[in-house]
Parts: C-alpha cells; structure tokens; sequence
C-alpha cells in the first residue's frame, strides 16, 4: 500500500501509545499522502481519536503518556528534540469532536490564532479572517455579524467556524477528530463539502464514527481495532473488496 | 395510601422543611443585624468616623481603627492576591497530578481551617521577631496575608477549574504556547470568580482580630500609623477592647455597638464589590 506514487505527508512507524500502563496504540504504521484525505474508522476505544491526537502532539497535554516509534511529518522526525512543538501544532490543525469556538465574537475567534501568532498589523487580520471564512463557506452566513459572539452561532456553523480558525494560521494538515458527531445530517453535508474541497490545498486526516462518511469524504481509509491498525488501503478497495474478514464484519455492520 | 398521595405528602413535607431551614437561617441574621444597627445607629456621627477617640475612649470617634483596618487590609491584599492567584495558576495549569500535589493541595484546605489565633502566634514569630518588623501594621497585615492566602488559592483554582479544558487545548491547537493559551483563554474567563473569592477572603481578613493582637494592633493611639513599622488601631480589636477590656463597660456600649456597625457596613461593602465585581466582569465577557 505504500506503492502510491504521492509524496507522504505523514508516516508513523510502529506507533506505540501507552495512558500509564495501558497500551492504547499497538503497532500502527500509517503513510498519510499529501493533498487526500485519510479517513480512520473502528469501534469506539479503538484508539482512532488516540492516534490522530499524537499527530500534533495534543497528547502530550495529558499527564502519564508515552509514545514509542516514530511520527515523520515530511520527513522529520515530531518528537526530535529540535522540534518545537508549538510550531507543530501550528503546521498540523485540528478540529474537534465537539465545536469548541472561543467565548469570544466571531471576528475574534478567527483572529486569536493570528494575534497568538505574533501577527499585528490591523489590515493583514481583516484580509486573514474573511479569507479563512470563505475558506471554510461561513462568510457569507456571518459577514453582518462578525461582532457577535460566536455561541450565537449554530452547532454546525460553530464547527465550520472552528475550521476557519484552523485555517487561518495556514497549516500543511488539518486532523479532524469526530467533527460531524455533535451536529446535525444537514450541517454534516456542509462539513463533509468542506474536507472535499479542503484536499486541494491541505492534507487532511479525519476520524469518524460514521462509515458511510469515511466513503464519501477519503480517499484512504485505515480501520484500527483495539489499537491495531487492521487494513489500510484506498477506500474504493476497503469498502468493496476488504483484505480482512475484521473488516468486512466491520463495515457490513456485523459488529461496532 | 395511595402512592401518588403519598408521594404527593412527601413532596409537601420536604419543601417546608427545606423552607423552614431557609426562614430560620435569616431569622437570626436579621435578628443579629437588628440589634447591632438599632443600638449603634445613634453612635454614628460625622464626628465618630472622622475624630479620634478622647477621655479614655468614652468619646470621639474610631477614625484611626478606620484607617488601621484600610491599611492593614491593603497590606493582606498586596501579599495575598498576587501569591494566591500564581500559586492556583501554577497548581492547577502546570503542576502535574502527583501524590506530592495532592499532599500540597490538601494541605492548603487544611491551613484555611487553622484557628486563627495559631496564625497570630506565627506571626509574632516568624515576622516580629525573626524578620524584626516588629509589632507593627506591616507584621499584621503580613499575618493576616498568609491567613487569607489558603482562601485565595483554593477560591482561584476553583474559578480556574470552571474553564473549559477544550478553550486551552483549542488554543495550544492553534500553536499558541501553554502561556499564551492560559494568559489570553483562560485567565479572561476564571478572573470574575478569582476575584470574588480573594474580595470575600480579604473581607474576613478585615474582621479578624487575633492574628493582629500580637502582631500590631494596638490599645489606643491618638494618631494615625506613619510608616510601615507603626502600630495600629483597628476595628475589630477596638471592638474586642470596648466590649470586654474597658474600665467603664456600660458607658462605652453604645459606641462598642457603632463600632460594630461600622464593622458590619465595611464587610459588606466588601462583599458587595466582590459581587459587582463579579457582575460586571461576567457581563463583559458576554
């Protein structure tokens, strides 16, 4: 599977992933190709949301976890002593499972990467905040009402706005953990529309519950059990002829 | 009986009580509140706040226990507040979970439980004479600082833990550092509470009386402390004094009673700024 002719964005190697004594990650070795979109399903504890959190090191947050093998990003190793995590997370935004806009206005929301990000001149931050909205298809719904505070916002236009705030500080990746599993089917279409156009400038790794989305928005899809990576292949190959029986019981909803 | 009915009776029955627990609870703080403002109301006079105390303290007015308990309140504050509010933003954002931060955390609940006549003691050891300050406002006000300074922590971790963990890690996934991240999306939004809790703090500071006892508070001064290093007169020990240690009990006992008027009014203007406070920073917010 890693005979694609893609650049790879980014390759873990034999990943382990301990919370204290408990291996959450046992083994994954995953090639995410630049510019597509990765999908990772599996049932709930599989360790989907474990392994996408160590891509930008949002793990590290969390007292009494370890990380063994290796996570390139183009290349470089993320846990090399010269790399500064800050930077990481910069280069590699996420998206989370429950929109977590900022309670602030909306205008600010998007801002705050920017202003965190040493950016002051007052113009650049205008041009910075309508562009990432576009980007992330708000603008139009919150052009008039830029000042008011974002949790006057719907659920799905506050995770669209969470997207925007990813994009705005001008990452090379954007994790996307569970992002449709708090909002509604008609805010979801808006967001899966989104990740598909997202692939065209940006590398896009997302988990999901939902198997029907993982076909629709990836392009590669990975389904992990138990904090073993099972199959790994195109998502045409994974969901028509999978190579593993876990897999197929998997997505024919035998179990999950 | 039918379950419904009794179901219905047990309702009733706990309201009233839960109600009774409400009226008697007020009852006696209005009580309380009565007697002190209908016996020192007839004290307070332009001259009692402003003139000092004359004849032995059977006439004039408490200014310099006014003053003394400002001052010495301003001290505590300048100790506690900026103490306090590093200590909760270093417990709770950047110490790791440990038995040694548990043990300390414990220990902090447990000093805000200590008498605080065992916090006078130490005073008198650790800041009259080990550090030679002396009996004077700074070793009061340093005494009373470290008595507020449990209160102060532990009210500050409390506002820190109402802030959602996804605004840090929201912001730490934008690539902002652990400081930048506390600084501009956490400590916004847990400095109304911070605050309330360090006002009501200060405010209990302010009535205390024996931490200062040994450590500078005094008697009777016909002037106002000048520097750091003066004794002091202050409200609550003035009052400890009039009600309990004066030669002429019975006539005092009206300005005893407007001294704990005033006492009562300074509280709860505190206590009233800290909800204001509390208001106008959560609204803010918004």
């Amino acid at each position: 599977m890693s005979n694609e002719n893609l650049p790879v964005k980014i390759k873990t190697e034999n990943l382990d992933f301990y919370y204290g004594p408990t291996r959450a990650l046992k083994n994954v070795s995953i090639d995410c190709y630049d510019k597509r979109v990765t999908a990772i399903i599996g049932p709930s504890g599989c360790g989907k949301s474990t392994f996408i959190r160590t891509i930008n090191r949002m793990n590290d947050v969390i007292a009494g976890t370890r990380v063994e093998g290796r996570i390139l990003l183009d290349g470089r190793d993320i846990h090399a002593t010269d790399v500064d995590v800050v930077e990481l997370r910069r280069r590699v935004g996420m998206v989370f499972q429950k929109p977590n806009p900022f309670p602030k206005s909306i205008y600010d929301n998007i801002a705050y990467g920017l202003r965190i990000n040493g950016m002051r001149d007052k113009k650049a931050v205008e041009a910075t905040v309508e562009k990432s909205l576009r980007g992330a298809a708000l603008w139009d719904e919150v052009k008039d009402r830029l000042d008011d505070n974002a949790f006057s916002l719907s659920g799905g236009q506050q995770q669209r706005l969470c997207i925007a705030r990813a994009l705005a500080v001008e990452p090379e990746v954007i994790l996307f953990d569970e992002p449709c599993s708090a909002i509604d089917p008609i805010a979801t279409a808006k967001v899966e529309d989104l990740i598909e156009h997202l692939k065209t400038n940006y590398t896009v790794v997302i988990v999901t519950h939902n198997m029907q989305q993982a076909a629709r928005v990836s392009d590669y899809t990975a389904f992990m059990m138990l904090g073993e990576l099972i199959e790994f292949d195109r998502t045409g190959k994974v969901f028509t002829a999978p190579a593993n029986k876990l897999t197929e019981d998997y997505i024919t909803g035998r179990f999950g | 009986m039918k379950p419904a009915a009794r179901k219905k009776i047990v309702q009733v029955l706990g309201f009233l009580a839960l109600r009774t627990a409400m009226v008697l609870v007020l009852a006696v703080l209005f009580l309380f509140l009565y007697d002190i403002g209908s016996k020192g109301h007839g004290a307070i006079t332009w001259e009692f706040l402003s003139k000092t105390p004359r004849k032995g303290m059977t006439a004039g007015g408490i200014f310099p226990a006014i003053f003394g308990t400002f001052l010495v309140t301003v001290i505590t504050a300048l100790l506690s507040v900026p103490l306090g509010m590093s200590a909760a933003i270093y417990l709770n954002e950047y110490a790791s979970q440990t038995r040694l931060t548990r043990l300390i955390r414990l220990s902090i609940r447990n000093l805000s439980g200590v008498p605080s006549i065992v916090y006078g003691l130490f005073g008198v050891i650790l800041f009259v004479n080990v550090m030679r300050f002396g009996t004077s406002v700074l070793s009061a006000g340093l005494t009373l600082g470290l008595m507020t300074l449990p209160w102060t922590i532990t009210a500050s971790e409390e506002a820190l833990k109402t802030v959602p963990n996804s605004y840090r890690e929201g912001a730490l996934a934008l690539g902002a550092t652990k400081w930048q991240s506390i600084r501009t999306n956490v400590l916004p939004y847990a400095v109304s509470g911070m605050l309330t809790g360090t006002v009501l703090g200060l405010a209990r500071a302010a009535g205390e009386t024996a931490p200062i006892l040994f450590t500078g508070a005094a008697f009777y001064l016909p002037f106002l402390p000048k520097s750091l290093s003066d004794q002091f007169m202050a409200l609550p020990y003035h009052l400890y004094i009039m009600a309990t240690q004066h030669h002429a009990i019975q006539q005092v006992r009206p300005l005893a009673y407007g001294t704990a008027l005033v006492l009562i009014v300074l509280v709860l203007g505190m206590n009233m700024t800290a909800v204001v406070l509390r208001y106008r920073l959560r609204r803010k917010q918004r």
